[in-house]
């Protein structure tokens, strides 16, 4: 299945950090690879949102909505800078 | 002629009698959603095998090998979390009875290993007694790989992220630990009938 791109998130991840994220860049915690948050791969067909790396392709972020609250998972982040 | 609207129903998608075989919550879909995490893996068959490790005496299956298997064609109803549910699918795969064989594994838990890195965690109790395959055809066909081919989990009973696609490793344990969507708060167990969709339902 095709991956979205992290332009996808512009809105969950505005709610999530009260911020304009696309043009942030997330450092993967894997491979250290810097991306902008724009190139990042997202999977939003799922019972959650999967972001992954676009250079290792491992998680970098998920988000699962529950019950009017969205679950954030950054685990797979070393730092984002905005 | 009436001036009475019969008011707005919707369209009915009776599908041989849906009566009592959809869950709460969940709505009928005739497509067949593609949902995943991550991208879609395309294992060729001579590089593909299928394993039974932890407390069980290990063993690897060669795509040869496990399509000797004997294999059974299973109809099921299939209900995901994200709420649709999808009547009469039609399977071809290897009951879990015969991968784990007969011995009693009351109390113990299987954890699933996918190719991608996915992961989910289901009773042993729930895999076995004719109620679990390695599923390899759909619908007369090769599985496809969006689907989880060459091989998926199907475990029609519960929600749909415990039939791991595109499965190659089933551990054994005496301990339950949570799998993937399990650890972001999704329900342990996951029956649709009890709309057990999170933790604590």
């Amino acid at each position: 299945m095709d991956a979205l791109d992290g332009n996808a998130i512009a809105g969950l991840l505005h709610n999530v950090f009260s911020s304009e994220m696309t043009t942030a860049t997330g450092t993967c915690a894997t491979c250290g690879s810097a991306s902008v948050v724009g190139e990042l791969m997202v999977y939003l067909q799922a019972p959650g949102t999967v972001v992954r790396c676009p250079v290792c392709g491992n998680i970098m972020m998920v988000f699962v909505r529950r019950k009017g609250m969205t679950c954030v998972d950054l685990t797979g982040l070393a730092h984002m800078a905005a | 002629m009436s001036s009475v609207s019969r008011g707005f129903r919707g369209r009915r998608r009776d599908v041989g009698g849906e009566e009592g075989r959809v869950p709460p919550g969940q709505y009928v879909t005739q497509d067949f959603p593609v949902l995943s995490a991550g991208p879609t893996p395309h294992t060729p068959h001579d590089q593909w095998s299928f394993s039974v490790e932890g407390a069980i005496t290990p063993r690897t299956w060669t795509w040869e090998e496990f399509r000797s298997l004997p294999s059974e064609t299973v109809t099921a109803d299939i209900h995901c979390v994200t709420r649709w549910s999808k009547l009469d699918t039609v399977w071809e795969g290897v009951s879990l009875d015969t991968l784990l064989g007969q011995a009693d594994r009351g109390g113990m838990f299987v954890m699933a290993h996918c190719d991608g890195g996915y992961t989910t965690n289901l009773p042993a109790q729930d895999v076995l007694g004719g109620q679990a395959w390695v599923a390899f055809g759909y619908g007369g066909q090769p599985l496809p790989p969006e689907h989880g081919g060459p091989a998926r989990l199907l475990v029609p009973h519960l929600y749909f992220w415990k039939s791991a696609k595109w499965v190659r490793r089933l551990l054994l344990l005496d301990h339950d630990m949570p799998g993937f969507w399990e650890t972001y708060g999704y329900h342990n167990y996951g029956d649709p009938w009890r709309e057990q969709r999170y933790s604590g339902d």
